[in-house]
C-alpha cells in the first residue's frame, strides 16, 4: 500500500505498523511467558492514564506527563488482565503464547451482547473488523466488576499481529 | 424504510431496549395515552417524545409555512423541533415534558392556536 | 408567579454546575441548582463509556456513575443545596437584577441571587444539507437521551455524521444498544476525536470515512437513506457519491457554548474559535466582567468534563469566598494545577490557547460593563 494510503488508514483508527505507545512485546520473553504479555495499542498522546493506575506490579511505566503514550516493562507483567478492563480506549489486551502447540490464548475486553460463554465459538476479526478465523472462548471474566468482560479465547499462534476483536453470533 | 407506526396502538411491543451490556433502564409506570385519537402505551414522567418514539411515531408536526414534518432534534429543549399539542395546549416541548396518564398528544400543524385566542402562538 | 432567592445560584445541573454547587455549599453557602432536564447530571448521565483522565477526575469511571457522585456529595449538603428539576432559567433581567424561569410548560419563577454561576454547557452544531429538517435526522445528544436515558431505540441503522469524540463514541454507544452502524464520515483527512475511540469501532467492522461527508438525506416523511459524497482538499465534494439505507442520521458536528444569559448580563464576550464559540471573559477565580457572574464547564468553551468539572469547583469556591465564607487557602492553586495537567496533550495545547485569550488579570481597573 502506498504510503499516503497507510496514513490515511492509521489516522482512520487502523494501526499500520508499531509506534511509540503501540509496540508488540519482544518474541523471546514472550514464547516462555505462561499468563501471557500486555499488548497495547495507544499511539496517541492523550490526558488518560488508568492502564498505569490499574497495574498492580508496575509494568505499564508511571506517566511523567499524563499526556504521555504507555511504555510497557514487561518482564513486569504477569498477565492479569486488570489493565485490559480498565483501559477507557479498550487499548489493552493480553496474548499468551504457552497456551498450546498451535493456538494462542487471547485475552480481549469485550463490552457488547451477546455475551459468549466458555466452549462457544466466535469470530476472531483484525483491526478493520475482517474475518480471520473461527476461534474458542475458553473463558469469559470480569475483573472488576463494572461489567468490562475480558473473554479469552485460543486461536491459532499466526494470528498474535493482526486479531484484535470478536464478533459473537447468536 | 417506511415509516413504522403501530396500527392497533397498545398490544404491539415497544421499540426498547430490551438488553443492555453496560446499563439498566428503570422504567416508570406503564400507562396509556392518546396520540392523535389512537391509544398508545408508555412510561409514566419520560418525556413525551420519547414515548411516542418507542411506538414508531417520529413525526410530531407540520411547518406552518412549507408543510414540513418535523420530529424532535436536540431532546433537551432547546430547539423547538418537537412542538406538539398536548390537551389542547399547542407549543408544548415535548421533548422535555413528562407524559401522564390519558394524556392527549396531537400533531401539530402550523404554528398551533392558543387556546382562547384567535391567533396563532408564537413559534419558538 | 413565585418568588425565589438564593446566596449562589448555579444555572445549569452537569458536570461544572454539580461541582460547582458542591463547592460553594461546601464553603456554608446557600445553593440553588437550576436545571431544564428532567434529571441533573447534564452529558454524563449519557455516557457509558469509562471516561479518560486522572484518578482526580474518576478516570476509568463511567460518565452516568460520575453523575452519581456528584449527586452523592450534593446529598451531604442537603440542607444549603437544593435542585430545582425541569426548570429553564429564560433570561435575565438586568434592570431587575431578576431571572425568570420556567417550570415544565406553565409554572413560572422570579429568582433573585447574589452570585451566579452560568454552567449551562453547549449546544450542538446542525449542517446545511438538503433535507436535513426531516426526522429521523437527529444531534448527538438526543440519540444518546433516547438510548441511554430512556432505553429507546433510536432507529435500526445509522450514518453518523462527524469522527470527533462524539460522533465516536455515540457510534460506540449505538452498537451497545443493538444498531447497526452503517458509517461515520469525516470531513477531515483524520478522525477528531481520540484515536483509540475510533480503533474500538473500527475492528468491530465500521467504516470511517476520511474527506467524505454527507450530501442529502433521503426520505419523503421519514428518512430511509443518505447519499454521501467525498470531499477533494478544500471540501468541495467531488465524488464518488454512494447511497447509504438507513433510518438514522446523527449529527456529530460539534458543540457551540451556550451563552445567552451571559451575554445578557453584560459581561464581556469574546469570539474565541478554539473555544468553538462566543464566551465570556474570565479572571482565574471564573469571574467574568460582571462581578455577580461565574463561568464554568462547556458554556466558557467546550472541553472535557475532566476540565468542567474543574473549572465548577473554582467557580463554587470564589463564588462563595466572594460572600465571605472563608474558604481554604491554596485551593485555587491547587485547582489551577490540576486544569494545567488535564491541558498538556494534543487537545489541551489549543484550550490552552483559547484559554490565554480570554483569561484578565483581574478585573480591577477594567470598566464594568
Ligand atoms: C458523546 C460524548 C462523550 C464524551 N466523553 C467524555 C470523556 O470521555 N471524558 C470527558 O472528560 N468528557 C467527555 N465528554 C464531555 C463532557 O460530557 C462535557 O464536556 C461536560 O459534560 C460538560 O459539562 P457542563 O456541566 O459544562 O455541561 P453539560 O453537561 O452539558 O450540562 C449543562 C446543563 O445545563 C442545563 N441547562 C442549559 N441551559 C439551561 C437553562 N437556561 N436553564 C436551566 N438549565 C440549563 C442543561 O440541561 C444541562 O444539563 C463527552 C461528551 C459527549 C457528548
Ligand atoms: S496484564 Fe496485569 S500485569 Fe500486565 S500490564 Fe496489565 S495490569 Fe499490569
Ligand atoms: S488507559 Fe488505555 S487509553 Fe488510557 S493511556 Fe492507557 S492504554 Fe491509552
Ligand atoms: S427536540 Fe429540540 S426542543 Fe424538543
Amino acid at each position: 500500500m502506498p504510503d499516503k494510503d497507510l496514513e490515511m488508514l492509521f489516522n482512520s483508527g487502523v494501526l499500520t505498523g508499531e509506534r511509540e505507545g503501540a509496540m508488540l512485546p519482544p518474541r523471546d520473553l514472550w514464547e516462555g511467558k505462561k499468563g501471557g504479555l500486555v499488548v497495547v495499542e495507544c499511539p496517541q498522546r492523550i490526558p488518560c492514564n488508568p492502564c498505569h493506575t490499574s497495574c498492580p506490579t508496575g509494568a505499564i511505566m508511571p506517566f511523567a506527563d499524563i499526556n504521555d503514550t504507555p511504555r510497557v516493562d514487561w518482564t513486569k507483567c504477569t498477565g492479569c488482565t486488570l489493565c485490559v478492563s480498565a483501559c477507557p480506549g479498550l487499548a489493552c489486551l493480553v496474548i499468551d503464547l504457552t497456551f498450546s502447540e498451535e493456538n494462542a490464548l487471547y485475552k480481549l475486553p469485550y463490552e457488547m451482547l451477546p455475551l459468549p460463554v466458555k466452549g462457544q465459538k466466535v469470530q476472531c476479526l483484525d483491526r478493520e473488523g475482517a474475518f480471520l478465523a473461527e476461534g474458542t472462548v475458553e473463558n469469559v471474566t470480569q475483573p472488576r466488576k463494572d461489567r468490562t468482560h475480558v473473554v479469552h479465547v485460543s486461536a491459532p499462534k499466526g494470528l498474535v499481529a493482526v486479531f484484535r476483536s470478536i464478533r459473537v453470533v447468536k | 424504510m417506511e415509516e413504522k407506526v403501530n396500527p392497533g396502538g397498545t398490544g404491539a411491543a415497544l421499540d426498547l431496549i430490551e438488553e443492555h451490556p453496560i446499563l439498566e433502564f428503570q422504567h416508570g409506570k406503564k400507562i396509556t395515552f392518546f396520540f392523535d385519537g389512537r391509544e398508545l402505551e408508555g412510561f409514566e414522567g419520560e418525556p413525551i417524545s420519547s414515548a411516542l418514539h418507542a411506538n414508531g411515531v417520529r413525526v410530531y408536526r407540520e411547518t406552518a409555512d412549507m408543510h414540513r414534518p418535523r420530529g424532535f432534534f436536540c431532546a433537551i429543549g432547546k430547539c423547538s423541533s418537537c412542538f406538539m399539542v398536548v390537551d389542547g395546549v399547542p407549543n408544548v416541548r415535548t421533548c422535555v415534558t413528562p407524559l401522564t396518564a390519558g394524556m392527549r398528544v396531537e400533531t401539530q400543524r402550523g404554528r398551533g392556536v392558543v387556546p382562547g385566542s384567535d391567533e396563532g402562538g408564537a413559534s419558538s | 408567579m413565585k418568588k425565589l432567592s438564593t446566596e449562589v445560584l448555579v444555572i445549569g445541573g452537569g458536570a461544572a454546575g454539580l461541582s460547582a454547587a458542591a463547592e460553594a455549599a461546601s464553603a456554608g453557602a446557600k445553593v440553588l441548582v437550576v436545571e431544564s432536564d428532567l434529571r441533573p447530571g447534564g452529558q454524563l448521565i449519557k455516557q457509558t463509556h469509562k471516561f479518560f483522565g486522572s484518578k482526580d477526575e474518576y478516570a476509568g469511571t463511567r460518565g452516568f456513575k460520575i453523575a452519581d457522585i456528584l449527586l452523592d456529595e450534593i446529598n451531604s449538603f442537603k440542607d444549603s443545596v437544593s435542585i430545582l428539576q425541569n426548570t429553564t432559567v429564560s433570561g435575565y433581567y438586568k434592570e431587575d437584577d431578576e431571572f425568570t424561569a420556567m417550570r415544565g410548560e406553565e409554572e413560572y419563577f422570579h429568582i433573585k441571587a447574589k452570585k451566579t454561576i452560568v454552567a449551562t454547557g453547549a449546544q450542538e452544531r446542525l449542517i446545511p444539507f438538503p433535507n436535513n429538517d426531516i426526522p429521523g435526522v437527529y444531534g448527538a445528544g438526543a440519540v444518546q437521551t433516547l438510548m441511554n436515558v430512556y432505553g429507546v431505540l433510536p432507529g435500526r441503522r445509522v450514518l453518523m455524521v462527524g469522527a470527533g469524540n462524539i460522533g465516536l463514541i455515540v457510534s460506540y454507544q449505538l452498537m451497545q444498544a443493538g444498531v447497526q452502524v452503517a458509517a461515520v464520515v469525516e470531513a477531515a483527512p483524520r478522525v477528531g476525536g481520540y484515536w483509540v475511540h475510533a480503533a474500538k469501532i473500527r475492528r468491530m467492522g465500521v467504516p470511517i470515512l476520511l474527506r467524505h461527508s454527507i450530501k442529502r438525506a433521503l426520505g419523503e416523511k421519514c428518512i430511509t437513506g443518505a447519499v454521501i459524497t467525498g470531499l477533494n482538499e478544500r471540501f468541495e465534494p467531488v465524488g464518488p457519491e454512494q447511497q447509504i439505507n438507513c433510518d438514522l442520521i446523527c449529527i456529530a458536528v460539534g458543540l457551540s457554548p451556550t451563552t445567552e444569559l451571559l451575554s445578557q448580563a453584560g459581561c464581556k464576550m469574546m469570539y474565541v474559535p478554539q473555544l468553538c464559540g462566543n464566551v465570556a471573559q474570565r479572571d482565574r477565580g471564573m469571574r467574568t466582567s460582571n462581578p455577580d457572574f461565574y463561568t464554568a464547564g462547556d458554556a466558557g468553551g467546550i472541553e472535557e468534563a475532566s476540565a468542567a468539572m474543574v473549572e465548577g469547583r473554582i467557580a463554587g469556591l470564589s463564588a462563595a469566598a466572594a460572600l465571605g465564607y472563608p474558604t481554604e487557602h491554596g485551593k485555587l492553586d491547587e485547582y489551577w494545577g490540576r486544569l494545567q495537567s488535564l491541558r498538556k496533550g494534543e487537545a489541551g495545547a489549543r484550550i490552552c490557547q483559547g484559554i490565554d485569550c480570554v483569561l484578565v488579570k483581574d478585573w480591577e481597573g477594567v470598566a464594568h460593563a
